[in-house]
């Protein structure tokens, strides 16, 4: 079984739980002996992982000749023009996006000199032509994933492969264009729908990729029960389409044993690690915290991470006087992470709308009992984990004080966790991909 | 000649509520008021009043020739005057049949025995008390909560007074030897010892309304044949099992009530069988070899073990607090905290903090009412915490200051109270009087709150329907 994976982000270069799952996902495939071809709008060049079964190849600077433009050319206009009437322009777009954030940004963008127009260019050597391409989430996001279509696949007609396998709307039109020139079935994993990201506000272009991209494939992964539905509601996918594949964690030994502080260890401390924006819920996080200060001294509360929200909740803190026991820790990266983890006693997960959430299994490596919203997918797999409705600011209060109060709560949580994590493994998540994509094969007649 | 004896447990716990720590100190409202009475009233119309009424006609319908033990904690007693007083009457009318033997527990359904013997014989004589009040009889068989058992168990039983004790008939207890004689404990020398048939009391409790099951539908007949199969081989079968299982467990629809209301006449068609009370079984038969159970069992789980009640660290840390208030509850001497602290004491409070079955939910989950055993510990110590609190506002200044607490109670709703018990002479009245917040508690038996009267309004329509 060969696989071609179109992918945005992948390990070292995430910005968000997708570049994680995708990680861990084709990891356990490649030990499977599934082969796959993973697809990156750009990667330092085509290297190898897990003895060749895991290749990585950049979309970027992609080079294909003008018979392939024409080939190309027509399905790239039916699918963008006729069918997603998106139109690609350059703009800064940003999928986690409010208005204000977004001229701030762009403010930013000219004070250091960045211009969106000099990062792109299209090679026209007489017979050949390329893009190159930046990946991440920049402000000409959209552009980038219609460059990224095309060269993807162009990819998809170079190779030779079984299955199509695309992660969330960014590959979407990538995987339908391939689909279309190759017919080869396609499987649309989805880590997270606009809906999730946005709330209220949507992004129509991107939530009619999402819909276009969920109809147009044979299968859909969904990461957990509560996105299934999302999808089965605001696209109205059928539900014998939709398969439900569970994210895992990557056990990673811990490398440093950290102590704490002397001068900390009469304390406790609750974490909040994540995204400071109106999805993952720092609101809800920081008025908890409010009503459990009021009644316990000793703890400390730390928000880790960066967003358009923190400026509003640093004033908050300011304002409700717990400035000096609710510290903010900035966006951490790497060890600085682990640390965090490891130094915590309980983590806090308060996200209004989270399809998985992969952050609480991180925590539970470092032991750490976690705390999360009913409203998140991750709590479909963990049963050892204290569960509150993210807006239920008091139940949630009331768990934390239970924590810092009664010692016997958190050993339990952790034991428990120890043998939960065990069937918690990307393998498993592995042999459900595998029979899928031995479905849809043999539904295709490959 | 061999005898069938049906025991039934009738029990239903005082839930707590969702008491948080916001909660503690404020008030001292412990129980889930609406859930408990929705929950009696469900059970009452689906379970206990159809059975009791097909009991009623049953001993009409057969004289003397069929009888039935039956055990009611003292909770659910307690629940039963307070929501569904009726219940009480039907009680009442079956104890007139004298068909009916009332057997003796701890009141408050609760691990006593585990922790303090004290409290235990305090809990025994007060639900034989309660009994002898109620249904004129006093018990003579006594069955520990969820069949918990061991050798010294049985010698303190003994010692009381009791005839005889029901326990589990637990194959690692057992052995190669059957469940259907009366044993005798080890170390007693009157005391006799009924042992539960698991096989068939679960074919009725459990297995009746499973379609997989290759005896579905089990009819009277098939069943009474396996009980006379026993003939000659044993002197009698002991089924012991839940109250609820007729009509709550197995909806009436299973056909649960006609299979009961087939058996007597299937099982005393057989000229050799006759229905027993466990009393009469221990006065029929004679014990036929002595049981040693050095360690506890119960019949719980596959395991028979105690693991369901206190199989984790947070089960153990919740009861050795609950335990650790026993000379302060005593020293206070006030009725409305005994009685709290009683019912903190039932064992449900800990089975739904168990985790050893949680992944798979099953019957544990079925019965928890806070869906998480997390939840449950932690609902659990908050209200604790609040009692301690109201104990020690309430208890004499000599036993605060002997203990060593009064220093460390910094509840600011609490300190005058304390003071004021401290410095009045006269101590306790009061320490317990001042503290409004406990004196609205749900625990009043006589004189129903305003939110509940109307529940019990209702029951009492609903038992006229």
């Amino acid at each position: 079984m060969r696989v071609l994976m179109f992918g945005w982000e992948f390990p070292p270069h995430i910005s968000g739980g997708l570049g994680t799952a995708c990680y861990g996902m084709t990891r356990a495939l490649a030990q499977k002996n599934t082969e796959i071809i993973f697809v990156l709008p750009c990667t330092s060049d085509g290297k190898s992982v897990d003895g060749g079964r895991l290749r990585l190849v950049p979309a970027s600077g992609t080079i294909y000749s003008r018979e392939t433009e024409d080939r190309l050319e027509t399905a790239t206009r039916e699918l963008w023009e006729d069918k997603l009437t998106v139109h690609p322009v350059e703009t800064l777009l940003f999928p986690y996006d409010t208005p204000e954030t977004y001229a701030e940004r762009l403010r930013w963008r000219r004070l250091a000199g960045l211009d969106t127009d000099t990062a792109v260019s299209r090679h026209h050597r007489d017979t050949e032509i390329s893009y190159t391409l930046k990946g991440g989430y920049g402000p000409d996001l959209m552009a980038e994933v219609y460059r990224y279509s095309r060269m993807a696949a162009v990819i998809a007609l170079r190779e030779t492969f079984d299955v199509i396998h695309v992660h969330d709307w960014m590959t979407y039109p990538a995987g339908i264009l391939a689909k279309m020139l190759t017919g080869k079935p396609l499987v649309a994993h989805i880590h997270a729908t606009e809906y999730d990201r946005s709330g209220m506000s949507v992004n129509e272009d991107v939530a009619r990729i999402e819909r276009m991209g969920l109809h147009a494939a044979d299968r859909v992964i969904a990461v957990s029960h509560l996105t299934k539905h999302v999808i089965m509601e605001h696209y109205g996918v059928p539900e014998e389409k939709i398969e439900v594949v569970h994210n895992a964690v990557a056990r990673h030994d811990v490398q440093h044993r950290y102590t704490i502080p002397p001068r900390l260890r009469h304390e406790k401390r609750v974490l909040f690690l994540g995204r400071v924006t109106f999805q993952k819920g720092p609101d809800y996080f920081i008025e908890a915290a409010r009503l459990v200060l009021e009644r316990e001294k000793n703890v400390r509360f730390y928000m880790a991470g960066s967003g358009d929200m923190l400026p509003r909740i640093i004033r908050r803190a300011g304002k409700l006087r717990i400035g000096n026991r609710f510290h903010f820790a900035g966006f951490l990266r790497g060890p600085e992470v682990d640390r965090m983890f490891a130094l915590s006693d309980l983590y806090v997960m308060p996200s209004v709308s989270e399809p998985f959430g992969i952050t609480p299994l991180e925590a539970m490596l470092y032991d750490v009992p976690v705390l999360l919203s009913k409203q998140s997918g991750v709590s479909e797999v963990l049963n050892h984990a204290l569960k509150a409705d993210f807006w239920d600011t008091r139940d949630m209060a009331d768990k934390i004080c239970a924590v810092l109060r009664y010692p016997a709560l958190a050993k339990e949580l952790v034991k428990n966790c120890h043998e939960e994590m065990k069937s918690i493994r990307w393998e498993n998540a592995a042999d459900l991909l595998n029979r899928i994509y031995h479905a849809v094969c043999t539904a295709g007649g490959c | 000649m061999p005898s069938v004896c049906f025991y039934f447990q009738v029990h239903q716990p005082y839930r707590l509520r969702r008491y948080t720590v916001f909660d503690l100190g404020q008030n001292s409202l412990y129980e889930n008021d609406d859930l408990n009475c929705d929950t009696l009233l469900r059970v009452a119309r689906a379970s206990y009043l159809p059975m009791n009424d097909l009991l009623l006609k049953l001993f009409r319908r057969h004289g003397r020739r069929f009888k039935v033990g039956f055990s009611i904690s003292g909770t659910a007693l307690d629940q039963f005057e307070q929501y569904a007083p009726e219940l009480i009457d039907s009680f009442k009318a079956l104890a007139d049949t004298g068909c009916v033997e009332f057997l003796g527990e701890t009141y408050g359904h609760s691990l006593a025995f585990l922790y303090s013997r004290d409290e235990f014989a305090r809990q025994v004589e007060q639900h034989a008390t309660r009994i002898r009040e109620l249904f004129g009889q006093t018990p003579r068989v006594f069955r520990n909560t969820e069949l918990i058992y061991d050798n010294n168990l049985a010698k303190t039983v003994e010692d009381m007074g009791y005839t005889a004790i029901l326990a589990e008939g637990a194959d690692h207890v057992l052995g190669w030897r059957s469940p259907n004689f009366v044993y005798q404990p080890s170390n007693c020398l009157k005391l006799k010892l009924l042992l539960r048939n698991y096989g068939l009391s679960d074919d009725i409790s459990f297995r009746f309304e499973d379609r997989q099951w290759s005896e579905w539908p089990l009819t009277a007949d098939t069943f009474a044949g396996w009980c006379h199969s026993v003939n000659g081989a044993g002197e009698t079968i002991n089924l012991f099992m839940d109250y609820e299982t007729f009509g709550e467990h197995h909806r009436a629809d299973t056909g649960i009530f006609q299979f009961m209301e087939a058996l007597p006449d299937a099982v005393l068609a057989h000229p050799d069988f006759v229905f027993r009370t466990p009393g009469e079984v221990s006065d029929a038969c004679p014990p036929v070899a002595k049981i040693d159970v050095p360690q506890f069992m119960s019949w719980a789980d596959a395991e028979r073990d105690l693991t369901a009640w206190l199989g984790n660290d947070m089960q153990k840390d919740a009861i050795h607090a609950l335990y650790a208030l026993e000379t302060q509850v005593a020293a206070t001497d006030n009725a409305e905290l005994r009685e709290s602290w009683t019912r903190l004491q039932t064992s449900d409070h800990f089975y739904y903090m168990c985790t050893k079955w949680f992944a798979d939910a099953d019957v544990h989950k079925y019965f928890n009412p806070f869906g998480s055993p997390y939840d449950a510990y932690i609902a659990y110590m908050n209200v604790l915490a609040d009692f301690e609190l109201r104990v020690r506002a309430a208890a004499p200044a000599a036993v605060v200051s002997e203990t060593g607490t009064a220093e460390t109670v910094t509840d600011v709703t609490d300190a005058p109270q304390k003071k004021r018990a401290a410095t009045s002479g006269t101590t306790r009245k009061s320490g317990a009087k001042t503290r409004k917040p406990a004196a609205v508690k749900t625990t009043d038996k006589t004189a129903p709150r305003a939110g509940t009267s109307e529940k019990t309004k209702h029951a009492a329509e609903a038992a006229q329907k």
